[in-house]
């Protein structure tokens, strides 16, 4: 027997589950419209692919990605296309976006399709069909499947798959598990083949025994080696992939680490059975398993389409006329849908039709008493308390230090909080809040960088000018100056060859003179003398009179 | 704005301290027997009090009555301060301490849930520093004085100061134990010879040992259904044992046992229902264990070498102002940082 | 008496020695503080706070120039980061600097003439076109400082106000509904 660990926390909601599992999932009947939107997945809203009036085929895909951290878009039912526009959709804001409406024909004519060979495809081109068959995680985060299949070269030791269905009243994964274990498991089995993880531990809570038995039956019938089932006890939330990671291996998986590192990654029952049906069959994500509870009069289970109008969905449980609102998901981190006419998607895994008396207002608020009640139960070791007054105070940075991010959201905290706080809407208003900035900040950052390369590139561009211009200058003083040079240099030449004549004309006299004055008698000096002497007289009064120093003519 | 999550556990601030003021009820119907009714006389007086001060403060500070006045927190400041001070203390110091302890400790620092120290052990120091002479005559259980005051006499005296004529003040109070114990000792006596004094019982004084045993049956009663921790409790009354325990066995004859520690003055009190007040102790399970033991060893000490006979008061009041402290030095680590291992 | 008096010297001058030795040992290089102000800034680039931009400004303020209220882009919360930073009192918007809902230009390619005058004015370059073709603007990398406005001779360039769609959607901040009685 494998030894689970556990994690600190968790509280024990009434759990709501029985009276949807009463009846085996019912295929809801295709409705009189399809409205499908086209962001229903994290990443980037895909790109609408087809246009008003076309016909489409069951299949076929109406959204393409768009970047990396995006997945396709199908049309659930053959039929035609009657408006490409803005719709409200499921979401907290209760905001319109991009939707594609699709009349069905009544056909559900299927598009051609088939499976591949797994076993011969290569893993890149797997992910590659994960991501054109639009599966993403049906736990409700919708992070396209074909990114967390990839372990970026860390190595996996666990796959584990998320059956713990913790959220009262949702029973879609348990109801899966029961009727297609055996899809789930090879589904399971494919994803570990692309992990390359060594071992499969599939945890289900233990308030699901037909479930545990079922997957059980299907692991001895498939004879998958490396698979266990494990029944995890029952507490809320043990089927956050964080919690139900470190019940199944002890690993703690902090806020903005990705699991693969610790090697280890998470999938959900229902994503590992659309796995399948996308790669083994060629079926992309076109329907889910919903389940319809709440004020309504037989709840159960439907596979409904992507798409569906929710008021069309709860009729066919039987809707009562209290009914005041929808709520997408569990009654612990549910949606309050904006209107009963927004449609399903692939993040829905329940409806309850909600009535002041099944989900009576909250009171108000009183202020806290620091009783840490919230921090007895809070799955991540947080202290609530304190985040409760830095998100108050929009203390956003301390709040920060103090980890919100590692905050799940999961909605304990304003559970148990006798003063009736709204802790966890803080938090999500802090953690929005957070993130807004951080996103204006990055955009600042880039703002700062392009106008600082814009005043270097001016700055750049001034000071290239100027040496241009510079050059220019220069360049004009230089072939002035070699002008001038080339001048200087012909006047030297003459001056040189002046000088040169010189030279030699007074060595020819010195040489001249002293071939004549040779071998002289006395009296021939004396007559010399005599000469020399009445000349440096004359010369004497030349210079006197202004005369230059001209070499002596003999 | 509607938003997940749509459910709540059925608790409440007014729950969880109604079940608070209901395990007080053993202690105080064991006070009853052992002393007489006054007690219920200044419990319904500081009660009345608490909630006309409440009232009136919130109406000055412009919040809403109704649901501040209905979380009875105001009563359990009432209910513990009257079981701080002597039942027969005539009926003004009750209305005074209650006032102060309901307007000022509470009321100026914010409210529920911002006042940082608890409110009933201010009411308690405000009254012992400014009527001391008040704060000491205690009843003597009946059966040891021998004398009964009926319910009409104990009002009497409460709101006219008058007693029957054949009886005097000294005849019907007494000092507490630990007060007895405090001066016999400073008059020389040794602890054994002190004991031997009719006032005491088993374990501690005579009447209030069983009382004490009362509050703890209650305080046993709030861990169980989980109103409060046992951290506190524990830590405080272990740190208790262990300081009393270390001078008694250093000099038996100076330093009484540890149990008479437990079982005297507001010790039991103290432990399970004062320190545990959430407003003012701290919220992380290492704070709250520096938090009980250093309120544990300040008790000892206060009782041992202080001015006063007990030091429950102040050291739940000189630990309050560490509370923020020892909160920002004691965050525990969260899911995915504790390091391997584990 | 003169005891005390030498004591207390000795301490002055080795307090003294410590804080002389630590400004010289721990010296800041460079202005450190403007950065810190750059850094507050929403580098709009925009000039409404009469600067050639957000640096200029920060500079500014680093040497206590002028108010750190100058800023309508980074709103009442940009104020109060800076007075937080510099350590001094929130100072509210003056007369007609009230900050206005985040827009982002674009230009009308009909009426584009391609005369570049834009292309100048814009302190971050996301405008892009060439002399005598139209030009555009990159949404992503526009700031909203409708520089670009007053040189187009055309008028094509209008400001338009960022929505609020699923994606930039944020969370309210809760209310608790026994804040405060109606007095």
């Amino acid at each position: 027997m494998r030894t689970l660990f556990s994690f600190h926390g968790g509280v024990h909601p009434a759990t709501h589950k029985a009276e949807s599992t009463r009846t085996p999932i019912t295929r809801a009947a295709i409705p009189s419209k399809l409205v499908i939107p086209l962001w229903q997945h994290v990443g980037n809203r895909s790109v609408p692919i087809v246009q008003v009036g076309d016909h489409v085929l069951k299949g076929q895909k109406i959204g393409r990605p768009e970047g990396k951290l995006s997945s396709a878009v199908h049309a659930s039912t053959s039929g035609t296309v009657s408006a490409i526009d803005m719709q409200l959709v499921a979401h907290h804001s209760g905001l319109p976006d991009l939707c594609v409406t699709l009349i069905p024909d009544g056909k559900d004519e299927w598009v051609t399709h088939a499976g591949v060979d797994i076993a011969h495809t290569a893993p890149a081109e797997l992910r590659h069909l994960l991501r054109k068959a639009g599966v993403v995680g049906l736990g409700g985060a919708v992070f396209p499947s074909d990114l967390k299949t990839d372990a970026h070269h860390h190595q996996m030791r666990t796959l584990v798959i998320n059956g713990a269905e913790c959220e009262p009243y949702i029973t879609c994964d348990d109801m899966l598990m029961r009727e297609r274990a055996l899809d789930i498991l090879h589904g399971a089995e494919l994803l570990r083949e692309l992990l390359q993880a060594e071992e499969v531990l599939i945890g289900i809570e233990d308030n699901k025994p037909e479930a545990i038995a079922a997957m059980q039956l299907a692991v001895t019938q498939a004879g998958y080696r490396k698979m266990e089932v494990l029944s995890v006890p029952t507490v809320y939330p043990s089927g956050g992939a964080k919690q139900l990671i470190r019940i199944l291996t002890g690993i703690e998986v902090a806020a903005g680490v990705r699991s693969t590192e610790k090697g280890v990654q998470c999938f959900n029952v229902a994503t590992a059975y659309s796995a399948w049906r996308a790669l083994a069959h060629g079926e992309p994500l076109l329907s889910r398993i919903i389940t319809v509870t709440g004020n309504v009069s037989h709840a159960q289970n439907f596979e409904v389409l992507i798409g569906t109008p929710l008021n069309e969905l709860v009729a066919l449980a039987g809707s009562q006329p209290d009914t005041t609102r929808h709520i997408m998901g569990g009654p612990m981190m549910g949606v309050d849908l904006p209107s009963g006419t927004v449609s399903v998607t692939k993040a829905t895994n329940c409806i309850i039709a909600s009535s002041p008396k099944l989900f009576p207002p909250p009171a108000p608020a009183l202020p806290c008493i620091r009783c840490v009640r919230c921090a007895d139960v809070c799955p991540a070791d947080l202290q609530p308390q304190d985040l409760y007054w830095f998100a108050k105070s929009n203390n956003f940075g301390k709040a920060q230090e103090f980890n919100l991010a590692d905050c799940i959201e999961c909605g304990a905290c304003a559970y148990v909080c006798p003063s009736n706080i709204p802790l966890v809407q803080y938090y999500r208003y802090a953690k929005s809040e957070i993130h807004a900035r951080s996103v204006e900040k990055l955009a600042a950052d880039k703002a700062r960088e392009r106008h600082d390369y814009r005043q270097f590139r001016i700055e750049r561009e001034k000071t290239e000018k100027a040496q241009r211009l510079a050059q220019k200058e220069r360049d004009a003083a230089a072939a002035k100056a070699s002008f001038d040079a080339n001048l200087a240099a012909t006047e030297n030449a003459q001056q040189q060859t002046i000088n040169e004549a010189i030279e030699r004309a007074k060595a020819q006299a010195v040489g001249t003179h002293a071939l004549n004055t040779e071998a002289l008698t006395p009296e021939q000096l004396a007559k010399i003398a005599a000469v020399d002497a009445r000349r440096a007289k004359l010369h004497e009064l030349a210079a006197n009179a202004g005369a230059d120093d001209e070499p002596p003519k003999s | 704005m509607f938003s997940s999550p749509f459910i709540t556990q059925p608790n409440s601030v007014s729950q969880i301290m109604l079940r608070v003021l209901l395990a007080l009820i053993p202690g105080i119907a064991l006070y009853v027997w052992y002393f007489g009714p006054a007690i219920l006389v200044s419990i319904t007086l500081a009660s009345i009090t608490a909630l006309a001060t409440e009232a009136a403060m919130l109406k000055l500070r412009k919040r809403p009555i109704k649901p501040f006045i209905s979380d009875n927190t105001a009563l359990l400041t009432a209910w513990l301060l009257a079981l701080s001070i002597p039942p027969l203390a005539p009926w003004w110091l009750i209305v005074v301490g209650t006032a102060f302890a309901i307007a000022v400790s509470k009321h100026l620092y914010g409210g529920l849930g911002s006042n940082p120290f608890n409110p009933a052990m201010i009411g308690y120091a405000v009254l012992i520093i400014s009527f001391p002479v008040h704060m000491t005559h205690w009843l003597t259980p009946h059966a040891m004085s021998g004398v009964e005051l009926s319910f009409i006499e104990q009002l009497n005296y409460i709101f006219n100061g008058v007693l029957p004529n054949h009886l005097t003040l000294d005849a019907i109070t007494m000092a507490t134990a630990l007060d007895t114990m405090k001066t016999q000792l400073h008059l020389g006596l040794s602890v054994t010879d002190i004991r031997d004094m009719p006032i005491y019982g088993h374990l501690a004084g005579k009447g209030s040992e069983i009382v004490a045993i009362g509050f703890a049956i209650g305080g046993l009663y709030l861990i169980l259904t989980r109103i409060i921790t046992w951290h506190l409790p524990v830590a405080y009354l272990a740190a208790l044992f262990a300081t009393a325990g270390i001078f008694h066995l250093v000099d038996p004859q100076h330093y009484v046992t540890p149990l008479f520690h437990w079982f005297s003055g507001a010790a039991m009190i103290g432990a399970f229902f004062i320190l545990t007040d959430p407003v003012t102790s701290p919220t992380t399970v290492k704070g709250k264990f520096i938090f009980a033991i250093g309120a544990g060893v300040l008790t000892y000490l206060i009782r041992a070498f202080g001015g006063f006979p007990d030091g429950m008061a102040f050291a739940t009041l000189l630990m309050n102002i560490c509370v923020p402290l020892i909160d920002a030095y004691t965050q525990p680590k969260v899911f995915g940082k504790k390091g391997a291992g584990k | 008496m003169i005891s005390a008096l030498w004591v207390m010297i000795g301490i002055s001058l080795l307090l003294g020695t410590v804080l002389g030795y630590s400004a010289l040992k721990f010296k800041v290089e460079g202005n450190p503080l403007a950065e810190k102000i750059d850094a507050v800034l929403p580098q709009t680039q925009c000039g409404q706070c009469g600067f050639p931009g957000c640096k200029p400004y920060a500079e500014a303020i680093a040497k206590g120039e002028v108010g750190i209220n100058k800023c309508p882009p980074g709103g009442e919360e940009g104020i109060q980061k800076l007075a937080d930073l510099l350590g001094v009192e929130f100072q509210p918007f003056g007369e007609g600097a009230a900050p206005k809902a985040k827009a982002l230009a674009f230009i009308d390619e009909q009426t584009c003439i391609g005369c570049t005058l834009c292309i100048q004015a814009c302190p971050v370059d996301a405008i892009v076109g060439a002399a005598k073709q139209m030009h555009t603007i990159i949404s992503s990398e526009c700031t909203g400082c409708e520089l670009c406005l007053p040189p187009c001779p055309v008028d094509c360039i209008s400001m338009n106000q960022v929505g609020e769609d699923i994606g930039s959607w944020k969370w309210q901040h809760p209310v608790i509904i026994p804040i405060k009685i109606a007095a």
